[in-house]
């Protein structure tokens, strides 16, 4: 027999016949569901990250203090990758005797490659978006070097040995937030007047740039590229390296959003699994028939696999093109919030749907299939001579297989991944242990009732396999929705407490110490609330343990480059308000004269310190030790004023410092900074307010992403809620038939019918609370890094909403069998 | 290859035991049955309900293990085979009736009467398939489904199966039991009319004496014993 093509032909008269038609459903919906948060998410994140590289003005940053190697740019060329120059170095500018420190930055044509320079055509004009850059002879400058230099549009500028007109104000350009803490006034000049000002010579202190821009898959090639060259002295930055304050959103979102689509998957798994089993049910007659005909065992586990493999393929098949058009409709929805065109959909999600789908089927569909083939051939005389259990451990290794392959996949992050399946697992173990206990404890209760209460207990726990099976399917689907929503608000409340409306819009640095009182002073007198103003001192981190530093002790990118540069130091007797210590201890009021350290924790992982590691830092000249006391987490985001490294008063009190603060300063307030500049000129002011809108725009399109694939967890949901009433549906014909025959009334069946999937739901719906509450509280601590607290309410509406939704579907999909004449129904059986 | 014996006695059965371990205790269903069928011969295994006959009809077609003793089909011991061995040992050569019809219903009837053919590898299963309905007066039921049918067709359809890869044995569970008198008396003449056409050996499981004395021997089964055997 060819048993390919008797599968396929039993494949076709099983879907005339739908007898797959609920495992299909199932399935088409899973891949759907993959496929279109998979396409949604990429394209989202791809359109998050695009909006985002706005920082670097590019896709991908190089830059040295060197000229950047000729076939870097040779390479961009040859890839068609779009590009740019800039150079960026300190220059001071000339104005009627005046001078001012800048920091110049020549460009060249097609700057920025992402985002849009912002300019004001006069002081107060209104700021408009440009695609223009400074002509020849022409430079725009930042709106507080006009005080600084007394000077107004239109006016002469000397750079260098050339002369400049000023033509524009800058009131916001991409890349401008980069580097925050490094700028002084910005003044934007065209990169082919730069040799004519005579600045640039060998050992000038310049940074060069390449900015690229591409596709995904251009930047990822040229990315690759450039890594294997493994030149020395220059730095490659993406978006993900570019600003921690942006990485921490971008990745939080983007963990959600992998995290939403793996709770479709494993919501359509139970489903899935759920639907197999009970086609195993419905097909043990066949596969009894067919080894009665003289099928062999492999024959008949093959034409069952062969049939749902097709089955998997053409569902899948299906699920990706409905996952492609639904994708659509969402990106036509919501794609006007994005100010860049959203990436076209690339082919990933739809092979990830394919392989998902197949993934599925391998793990939750085939060890059932198994099972058929073990059906006794003797069944064609003895109906109830079910198929034979499968080995527990069989299903176990193949379910926990798919799932774990699935979730990493999916995911892409191995400790959130993980921490996920050891949830589940667990509350399988849980939800397994409590459905026997239940079947236990409603027995004798059975006797206790009467009527609609006895027969709904009875249905219970007369079906022991199937009640565990279906409290075990709901419980874990109602965990995975709860767990969902309760990070999905955790997450969007955390985003918005972020950046609250009065989160800090202004950085003042370069503050001396002897203008600090003054400058507090002044903000107060405005009415300026700031968390104060800190120290800052410039060092080296020289070695770690008495291990010397440099960035060849460094695999890592970041850890090479923070190995070669100066950090910017403190030292406080109290931790900032945003700061969590994370080991160790803060030092106490009388430990402030000890040689200690405070290391902000992601630094220390980078760089590999421990608590209790001895550092020893280069701060103007001279050497200072002293022992790591405790590591802290920093909320990056806040635009609080932070600190990688802390040291007690007494070891870094007598350090020459500097003093920066961050304050919100509101737009009728403005005059106040420019006279603050005007009587402390040495002091630099940034305004991080444009740099503020894009992270709240990016959090802002996040948190629509994430509500709009949260819908599709809920539709996954449902189908897992029908699978799961339908895996009682064929005791349900029997029973029902039988006790309608013996003259129980419509009434009472269907109130027990009730009783039976409320009881059934609101258990499934505590149970799920509790193991929802537990994972989220293990997620919210170790990968998210949100404040978690307890929410009774939850529990109640995981009760509440469990015993309705169970009992309303279950009640509905059993309606059909009361008003069908029990003969009609018996004659079926 | 067939044993020479297998030509005389192509199912025989010798010393046959089923019992099965229960909570309650051991429970005899068989006690040392005897048979021998000869080519071409009808038997008919008459017994009260719960008497074992199905029990019987099981380990004779390989579809279940005798607790001991032996069963040799078509000269080859089941005891030598493992379940797929018996599997394949029936291919083709053994066909079955139910009670129950045992129909897919997924399928129509021509695709329930082609499947024993896909599975022994038959060339033209359709074909084939076709003039055994046509053969049980069903040529106008092809394409109907099992659900569309009388419990009458049914048990056709179920017969055209059983005859279509022309087997040497045909095993038969009381097949009028769930059917009307006269529906009964009808398919009963159709089962012994295409018998006797292919002239294959009939194992007839029934309690129903008029059908059984059809056949060329009766044996009963009382209290797992059978009388007038061998």
């Amino acid at each position: 027999m060819n048993t390919f093509h008797f599968a396929l032909r039993l494949l076709r008269r099983d879907w005339r016949a739908g007898e797959l038609r609920l495992l299909a459903i199932a399935l088409l919906i899973a891949v759907a569901s993959v496929t279109s948060v998979g396409f949604f998410t990429d394209r989202i994140e791809r359109a998050m990250a695009r909006q985002a590289s706005e920082v670097l003005a590019a896709d991908l940053r190089i830059e040295s203090n060197q000229p950047l190697p000729e076939l870097l740019l040779e390479e961009a060329q040859r890839g068609q990758l779009q590009y740019a120059k800039t150079l960026s170095f300190p220059s001071v500018i000339l104005h009627n005797e005046q001078t001012q420190l800048v920091q110049v930055k020549a460009v060249s044509p097609g700057y920025p490659l992402r985002g849009q320079m912002r300019v004001r055509d006069r002081v107060n004009g209104a700021d408009r978006v440009t695609m223009e850059l400074p002509a020849s002879g022409e430079v725009w400058l930042e709106e507080r070097l006009l005080p600084l230099l007394d000077t107004a549009i239109g006016d002469s500028i000397k750079l260098g040995k050339r002369s400049f007109r000023v033509s524009r104000i800058i009131s916001y350009e991409p890349d401008r937030s980069a580097n925050l803490f490094r700028l002084a006034p910005r003044l934007l000049v065209p990169i082919g007047d730069i040799d004519e000002t005579g600045l640039l010579g060998p050992a000038s202190r310049v940074r060069h740039y390449l900015l690229l821009a591409g596709s995904p898959m251009q930047m990822d090639d040229y990315r690759a590229w450039v890594d294997r060259l493994d030149i020395s002295g220059i730095e490659v930055e993406d978006i993900r390296s570019a600003r921690p304050e942006l990485r921490s959103a971008l990745d939080q979102g983007g963990r959600f959003l992998r995290l939403a689509a793996a709770t479709a998957i494993l919501l359509c798994m139970v489903a899935v699994a759920l639907s197999s089993r009970r086609f195993v049910e419905r097909q043990s007659d066949s596969s009894a028939l067919l080894r009665c005909l003289g099928a062999s065992r492999q024959q008949v586990i093959q034409i069952f696999t062969l049939r749902l493999m097709g089955l998997g393929l053409i569902a899948s098949l299906i699920g990706v093109l409905l996952g492609l058009g639904v994708q659509s409709l969402l990106i036509n929805l919501i794609g006007h919030w994005f100010t860049n065109q959203i990436p076209s959909p690339t082919a990933w999600p739809l092979l990830s749907g394919l392989v998902t789908g197949i993934l599925v089927l391998i793990g939750f569909s085939l060890p059932s299939i198994i099972r058929l083939g073990k059906v006794s051939p003797l069944r064609v005389f003895r109906r109830h001579l079910d198929a034979p259990p499968i080995s527990y451990l069989l299903s176990v290794a193949a379910a926990l297989l798919s799932l774990s392959v699935l979730l990493i996949w999916q995911i892409g992050d191995d400790k959130l991944a993980l921490r996920l399946i050891s949830g589940l697992l667990a509350g399988l173990v849980i939800l397994l242990l409590i459905s026997r206990l239940l079947v236990y404890l409603l027995a004798p209760l059975r006797n206790l009732t009467s009527g609609s209460w006895r027969y709904g207990l009875a249905s219970l726990s007369r079906n022991p396999a199937t009640t565990s099976i279906q409290l075990t399917g709901f419980g874990l689907g109602f965990t995975v929705l709860l767990l969902l929503a309760i990070v999905r608000v955790d997450l969007l409340a955390s985003w918005q407490g972020t950046l609250p409306d009065d989160s800090p819009n202004q950085f003042l640095i370069n503050i001396q110490p002897q203008e600090v009182d003054g400058v507090d002073a002044l903000l107060a007198q405005g009415g300026i609330t700031t968390n104060g103003l800190f120290p800052m001192i410039r060092g080296r981190l020289i070695s770690i343990d008495g291990n010397r530093v440099s960035s060849d002790s460094y695999d890592n990118p970041r850890a090479q480059r923070l190995a070669t540069r100066d950090f910017n130091i403190s030292h406080a007797s109290q931790p900032q308000t945003d700061n969590k210590i994370v080991s160790g201890n803060w030092w106490s009021e009388s430990q402030l004269q000890q040689p200690w350290f405070s290391v902000e924790q992601g630094l220390a992982e980078t760089l590999g310190i421990p608590l209790g590691a001895e550092l020893e830092f280069e701060i103007a000249g001279s050497r200072i030790k002293g022992r790591v006391e405790n590591l802290r987490s920093v909320e990056w985001d806040s635009f609080n004023v932070n600190f990688f490294v802390i040291g007690t008063p007494g070891l870094l009190g007598s350090r020459p410092a500097t003093y920066i603060t961050s304050f919100y300063l509101p737009d009728e307030k403005r005059s106040l900074l420019h006279s603050l500049i005007q009587r402390y000129p040495s002091i630099t002011a940034l305004d991080v307010t444009a740099l503020m809108t894009q992270v709240r725009a990016i959090m802002d399109r996040g948190a629509l992403a994430v509500e709009s694939v949260f819908i599709f967890t809920l539709a996954a949901g449902l189908i897992l809620l029908y699978a799961g009433i339908q895996a009682s549906h064929e005791l349900k014909v029997q029973e029902t038939a039988v006790l309608r025959t013996l003259g129980v009334k419509r009434t009472t069946l269907l109130l027990s019918t009730l009783l039976e999937f409320a009881l059934l739901g609101g258990l499934a719906g505590l149970v799920s609370a509790a193991l929802a509450s537990a994972i989220s509280y293990s997620l919210a601590q170790t990968v998210f890094n949100l404040p978690w607290q307890l929410d009774l309410s939850m529990w109640f509406s995981a009760l509440a909403g469990g015993a309705l939704c169970v009992s309303i579907a279950g009640t509905l999909a059993s309606r059909p069998l009361l008003n069908t004449p029990p003969l009609v129904t018996m004659r079926k059986v | 290859m067939l044993q020479p014996s297998s030509n005389q006695h192509p199912v025989t059965a010798r010393g046959l035991v089923k019992f099965v371990e229960t909570a309650a205790g051991r429970i005899d269903i068989l006690h040392r049955i005897d048979l021998k069928v000869s080519p071409g011969e009808a038997v008919a295994i008459l017994g009260a309900s719960g008497s074992g006959k199905s029990t019987l009809l099981g380990l004779l077609a390989g579809l279940d293990q005798a607790s001991s003793g032996e069963v040799r089909l078509f000269g080859t011991s089941l005891n030598q085979l493992d379940e797929d061995g018996r599997a394949a040992l029936r291919a083709g050569k053994v066909g079955f009736v139910f009670q129950s019809f045992q129909l897919l219903s997924g399928m129509t009837a021509l695709e329930n009467v082609m499947l024993p053919l896909e599975l022994a590898g038959e060339g033209k299963p359709e074909e084939a398939a076709k003039a055994a309905l046509s053969a049980a007066g069903l040529s106008q039921r092809l394409d109907h489904y099992p659900s569309q049918l009388s419990g009458g067709e049914q048990q056709r359809v179920a017969l055209a199966r059983a005859f279509a890869p022309d087997p040497k044995v045909l095993f038969a569970d009381e097949p009028t039991a769930n059917l009307d008198a006269h529906t009964g008396e009808r398919v009963a003449d159709l089962l012994f009319s295409l018998r006797e056409q292919s002239d294959t050996i009939l194992i007839l499981v029934t309690h129903d004496e008029m059908l059984a004395r059809r056949c060329d021997r009766r044996l009963y089964l009382r209290d797992g014993v059978l009388e007038n055997g061998a």
